[in-house]
């Protein structure tokens, strides 16, 4: 049976793309973000994770005006990064796993959401810059599932609905039948805001209420409405519901293994947060007894 | 603005009306994910913009290189900053722009929303 072992959340600002493609890691600006990625990496080398359900926004990259889904899960075994205009070069990306996506789909579409299917998707730096946080300098030893969150053209879908569709790609998760190592990531955030006279717009304070209650209590971050949302979290912001998501696949309990909250990287409050399952503090446990050197 | 919601001071909400009047501003950004097209809007400027349909008000944010009169026309910061990475502008100078403040204070400004109590309560956890 395949078991969700955690999730890893982190901002996904294109400029540390920059920062990763120059080798600026150590600079003094970027030196706080990047020292939150060790112990991430750590974890995820003692969880050794096979396949990685990527929750996202797509920023203009696969997705136009023309057709905004709501929802949207690849169900390709091939995915590439491209091109998105402002000069960062194309990530790595790694395989698909089209059989997983489908039956990911299937339970979505059962569970009464009206997705949109791709079987061709590019796909941008809110997933491939994470991967290349979490792997750095490879390809990611992983198959990706990746699923969009219209972020864009408002109306965006309720922080309510997010969550229950993560819960649902949990479902599907905790139902398939391989015995593939599973984590989530949800990407984008925190508070931000690009546009209009309040550019530069951060709330640590909301910041914090998220990264405190997505663990324990994720429905609380349902009792805000999206206007609500984009006041307290800025227009960009509201790509926290990505993290919602993500957090709703893992199923009801799981506990704090790292956080990093740092300000500004570029005009946004960054964070990188991992949560474990319980089936991963298990297994990650019998892990390291069994290869000390990932300890 | 469809939404009935109270407005947000100094944001604006890509919605509906938005998204159907900036659409060919915004094809025209989106149509900047490929170099060759970044060229040729670098190459003749006037002409590309006749090509996806501009509107006068949105030709003149681009002329003016204005952010906000961009969003004004429809813009989406998403597709804007496309076009932005042609005219060698970051999000920071887009700020800046937006904001009326100087590139440097706009920078010290993202610098100082890093050290008041709430954030300084949400940095050490």
């Amino acid at each position: 049976m395949a078991k969700v072992l955690g999730g890893v959340f982190t901002s996904h600002v294109p400029a540390i793309g920059g920062a990763i493609q120059r080798g600026a890691e150590n600079e003094p600006y970027w030196k706080p973000f990047f020292d939150a990625w060790p112990p991430v990496r750590q974890w995820l080398d003692v969880q050794a994770p096979d396949v990685v359900v990527m929750f996202y926004n797509d920023h203009g990259l696969n997705f136009f005006l023309d057709k905004m889904p709501t929802f949207a899960v690849g169900a390709a075994d091939v995915y590439t990064n491209d091109d998105e205009g402002w000069g960062l070069h194309p990530f790595p990306i790694p395989a698909g796993h089209a059989a997983l996506s489908w039956a990911i789909i299937e339970k979505l579409v059962e569970e009464e959401f009206d997705i949109t299917t791709c079987q061709q998707m590019l796909v941008d730096h809110a997933a491939s810059i994470p991967l290349a946080l979490a792997w750095p300098g490879r390809e990611a030893p992983v198959r990706i599932v990746p699923i969009t969150i219209n972020t864009v053209q408002h109306p965006l879908p309720s922080a309510r609905r997010c969550l229950a569709l993560g819960r649902a790609v949990g479902k599907a998760l905790a139902e398939w039948q391989g015995d593939e190592r599973i984590i989530v990531m949800g990407t984008g955030g925190l508070s931000h805001q690009l546009d209009g006279e309040r550019a530069g717009f951060m709330n640590p304070e909301y910041d914090k209420f998220c990264m405190d209650n997505l663990g324990p209590d994720p429905d609380a971050l349902t009792q805000h409405s999206i206007h609500e949302m984009v006041e307290l979290s800025g227009t960009q912001g509201v790509e926290i519901l990505n993290w919602i998501a993500a957090r709703g696949a893992m199923g009801a309990s799981v506990s704090e293994v790292s956080r990093t909250y740092h300000i500004p990287i570029s005009n946004t409050a960054a964070a990188v947060m991992v949560y474990e399952t319980a089936e991963a503090t298990a297994s990650g446990a019998a892990r390291t007894e069994k290869t000390p050197a990932l300890a | 603005m469809a939404s009935a919601a109270k407005p947000i001071a100094g944001t604006h909400i890509f919605d509906g009306a938005a998204a159907q009047k900036g659409y060919a501003l915004n094809a025209m950004c989106f149509s900047f994910n490929h170099a060759r097209n970044r060229d040729e809007f670098a190459r003749d400027e006037d002409a590309y913009c006749d090509r996806f349909g501009l509107t006068e008000e949105q030709r003149a944010a681009v002329k003016a290189r204005s952010v906000l009169q961009m969003i004004a026309a429809g813009g989406n910061v998403y597709y804007l900053a496309k076009l932005a990475g042609i005219l060698g502008l970051n999000v920071q100078d887009l700020g800046a722009q937006q904001t009326g403040m100087s590139v440097e204070a706009f920078r010290q400004m993202l610098f100082d929303n890093a050290k008041t109590p709430q954030a300084l309560e949400a940095i050490n956890g």
